[in-house]
């Protein structure tokens, strides 16, 4: 049944209204208007849709809304914005890592939860770190580059 | 009496002739420039803003491109095949040179210069005394431009280029790394609606019974269309239209075909169709050669139905007012969708608009141009209001068409030093291509899915197969670039499609280059030669030896070197299109604890390269997506269904089995530039192949090799 649901996005709150079981990825794209996740498979399976939920990075596919209430989000576009770049676009930007590039909010907020926690992993972490994340155009080397790179930016500004 | 018959003009300026339809000089200072291709993840439009901005002297900064729309932009045909810097970056080239000389033209008389004593820095027009002046902006460029071009003036020499040739981060990076709006998946209209459609549960499957009304009683279902057997939803919310197509896949009742063959049989099915029509796509002769052969070596290859597997599903979004059809589209080629569109509506091409917007990558032919149907068809049904339709990830598996099932023979007899003295390569496949063309025939027919499924119905297109001078589609690169005295291709096309099948990243290349690259080397161990020195022994193409030696000596590749059993070495070589890009590739393959790559090396010519760090992007990204095809990718299903519907049943390469991957690229600027994105679709499977065979003496003849295939062969 339509409730209302009180959660944070990207440090702001937000009442929204719809049926509770309502996937999160819905309510951010169309009733937030925040489009950096994406719809991929709605089965937890590709990473496309990959937010933040208290720190932790959850695919937002199958996230119901009541699930979320109370907590707090964070999307691609609470990281940082075109002017104003996280460390992690800005490496994704300079080592020109996408494609197509719609994996790459997921791929990004899943990094973000990495780096979070550990602040200089290794190739291995983070290919572990992503592995929930598909991309098919195959410009994985370059994302695994871009995360090196934040990493070491973020150290640095330390 | 005709019309004289106007001279050829190059690339995509032969069609679209007028100089103002690639470009507009706006009174904000700005320069706008005009493509039709399209971008689909490969950087093509950064390129062509490169190209125009080098051609024109201008910053790039100045540069908005606009691309892919029935109004605004040419009809350079769909953007495929590698073809876009070739068709579309020629064109540019000699339309904003040309532009450039009107120009100048212009500004000597304005300014009493000489023209070819004017120096244009970033559209500034000046004498070396740097006193008088005058912009593109300040000269009367819309009379200038309006008038078809003559291809009279030559483009810069690539010596004299300084944006050409650099590389430029792409223009649309920084949205997708901040999540800013970029896709068709991000737009909204006023009043926008949602949509699904309730596809059959099989391809031939027709409805029997469908309760509506039930359907149309859900929370916010707006409209509910069952025309024939094509059923669509259309609700105020996107999780109301996910419940109600739920809710309609469950009430819908059909009654179902079986596919033709499963998949173990479907090779044999393939190629024993009794409507099979055999040509001979290559011939050359030499009957002396030939009876110098002493042994015979024969191998047949197989290549499975392969997705195209897009992370997003196929999207669009359509208005249709009952008169005019507004699309926005991940379409490859919006003048041809529009073209079908108005087919199966039965209106004119004018009253139709179709604007590309960016999806996720598609490589090839994918659901792209039929979600566009599904939405006019519901923004019809939910009278005229805006709906954006995007597949469940399932429509997307199931319904998208496939890279076609194919056989490769090869057969080649060599002389007593083990040389290749005859040589012939025979292919069955589907034909590779069933995408919407904008040419009349003489009934309706479409390629837009939906459009085989309605009340009444119009016919699906035939397939079509690309002509071999133009690369081919089911026999490209199945001639060979080495250089043998006897060569004889026969394509065997087969008509039936017991999977729906079209264009893919590579076409026939795939089945084809693994197939002649895995005989290569099968050749050599019946030689007893190594494989590069064998490859170079009949290569005389100095272009492709580059690659080959490069390749071979970056990988520190060791002619008779031994595996440990565990890991082995592999080497391809292809000319994509054999006229196209060369890539050479070196991979290692470990098989503990599974088959994966652990590294892969490649040398990649293609020509003058216009972005080198887009070209790196293309050829790791192809080397990728090969490798997960080769060693993963079939789509599964039985005599009933397709069963590869989600990420499960359809698995593909992940981040841990991602190998160190080193491109050397050959830049080569007097030579035409060419695109990158397909070359590694041939060689990268036959160098997994050749590496299996390495490490365990094991030849493996059908993709995927999978562990269980290659425990079976060991046994």
């Amino acid at each position: 049944m339509t409730e209302s649901v009180s959660l944070t996005v990207n440090g702001a709150p937000q009442t929204v209204h719809a049926e509770t079981d309502t996937p999160l990825l819905y309510i951010l794209r169309n009733d937030l208007k925040l489009k950096g996740a994406k719809f991929g498979c709605g089965l937890g399976q590709c990473g496309a849709c990959m937010v933040l939920i208290d720190g932790h990075n959850v695919m937002s596919c199958e996230t119901p809304l009541w699930s979320v209430a109370g907590k707090a989000v964070t999307t691609i576009e609470g990281l940082g914005s075109i002017k104003e770049q996280h460390a992690l676009q800005r490496a994704f930007i300079g080592e020109q890592a996408a494609q197509c590039g719609y994996c790459v909010a997921g791929v990004i907020m899943s990094a973000a939860a990495l780096l979070s926690k550990n602040p200089d992993p290794s190739e291995d972490e983070i290919k572990h770190a992503l592995e929930r994340n598909l991309c098919r155009c195959g410009t994985h080397t370059r994302m695994i580059k871009a995360v090196q790179r934040a990493a070491r930016d973020m150290r640095g500004a330390k | 009496m005709n019309a004289p018959a106007k001279p050829k003009l190059p690339g995509s300026l032969d069609a679209n002739r007028r100089l103002d339809q690639w470009m507009k000089f706006e009174a904000d200072g700005t320069l706008t420039v005009y493509t039709g291709k399209v971008e689909i993840g490969q950087g093509i439009v950064t390129a062509m803003a490169q190209i125009a901005a080098e051609e024109l002297d201008v910053t790039l900064a100045r540069v908005t491109m606009v691309s892919g729309d029935t109004v605004l932009t040419p009809d350079e045909g769909h953007t495929s095949g590698s073809r876009s810097i070739d068709e579309g970056g020629t064109a540019l080239r000699y339309a904003c040179a040309e532009a450039r000389d009107l120009l100048l033209k212009a500004a000597a008389t304005q300014l009493d210069i000489p023209a070819d004593k004017l120096i244009v820095e970033d559209g500034v027009i000046t004498g070396f005394d740097r006193i008088r002046q005058v912009t593109y902006w300040q000269l009367p460029h819309a009379e200038l431009l309006a008038r078809e071009a003559t291809a009279s003036i030559k483009p810069k020499a690539a010596s004299q280029h300084s944006i050409v040739g650099t590389a430029v981060e792409r223009f649309d990076i920084p949205f997708k790394a901040t999540g800013m709006p970029r896709y068709v998946q991000d737009i909204e209209l006023p009043g926008m609606l949602f949509g699904r459609v309730v596809r059959p549960p099989s391809y031939d499957a027709r409805l029997t019974a469908f309760d509506a009304d039930a359907i149309r009683k859900l929370p916010g279902v707006v409209a509910v269309v069952r025309d024939g057997s094509f059923i669509g939803v259309v609700a105020e919310r996107e999780e109301q239209a996910v419940k109600a197509r739920a809710a309609a896949l469950k009430a819908a009742q059909w009654k179902e075909v079986p596919i033709a063959s499963d998949e173990a049989g479907m090779h044999e099915y393939l190629r024993t169709r009794p409507g099979n029509k055999a040509a001979v796509m290559a011939e050359r002769v030499d009957a002396t050669a030939k009876a110098r052969g002493v042994s015979k070596v024969d191998a047949r290859y197989t290549k499975p139905y392969i997705a195209h597997a897009s992370i997003g599903p196929s999207c669009a979004l359509a208005r249709f007012d009952g008169t005019r059809i507004e699309v926005w589209s991940h379409s490859q080629g919006v003048y041809q969708l529009r073209y079908d569109l108005a087919t199966v509506l039965k209106t004119e091409v004018e009253s139709v608009i179709v604007h590309h917007a960016e999806g996720s990558g598609c490589y090839g032919h994918n659901g792209a141009d039929d979600v566009a149907l599904d939405a006019v068809l519901l923004s019809r049904a939910a009278g005229g209001r805006p709906v954006q339709v995007q597949w469940m990830r399932d429509d997307e598996f199931a319904w998208e068409p496939y890279s076609p099932a194919m056989t490769t023979d090869v057969h080649a007899a060599l002389d007593d030093k083990g040389n290749i003295v005859d040589w012939s390569v025979e292919v069955w496949s589907n034909g590779h291509s069933q995408r919407p063309v904008s040419v009349k025939t003489p009934g309706p027919v479409s390629s837009l899915v939906s459009a085989w499924y309605l009340e009444s119905p119009v016919a699906r297109r035939t397939q079509a197969d690309p002509p071999q001078a133009g690369g081919g589609g089911m026999a490209r690169n199945a001639p060979v670039t080495y250089a043998l005295p006897n060569e004889r291709v026969v394509a065997h096309r087969v008509e039936e499609q017991p999977l729906r099948a079209s264009a893919m990243r590579g076409l026939g290349a795939i089945c084809n280059v693994f197939a002649v690259e895995s005989f290569m080397d099968e050749c050599a161990a019946a030689a007893g030669a190594d494989p590069v020195e064998y490859r170079l022994r009949h290569m005389q193409d100095p272009r492709a030896r580059a690659v080959i030696e490069l390749a071979a000596h970056k990988a520190g590749w060791k002619a008779g070197a031994q595996s440990d059993g565990t890991s082995g070495r592999g080497f391809a070589f292809s000319q994509y299109k054999n006229g196209y890009g060369y890539m050479a590739v070196v991979i290692d393959l470990s098989l503990e604890p599974d088959p994966h790559v652990t590294r892969a090396v490649a040398a990649v010519d293609v020509g003058q390269v216009i972005n080198p760090d887009g070209v790196i992007n293309q050829a790791e990204g192809g080397i990728v997506q090969a490798i997960s095809w080769v060693l993963k990718e079939q789509v599964r299903h039985d005599r009933e269904r397709v069963l590869s519907r989600d990420w499960e049943t359809y698995p593909i390469l992940t981040f841990p089995e991602i190998p160190t991957i080193e491109i050397h690229l050959i830049d080569r600027p007097e030579e035409k530039p060419l695109g990158a994105g397909e070359i590694a679709a041939g060689p990268v499977p036959a160098a997994v192949a050749n590496a299996l065979y390495h490490a365990l003496g094991v030849r493996l003849r059908d993709m995927p090799l999978t562990r269980e295939k290659i425990a079976a062969a060991l046994v």
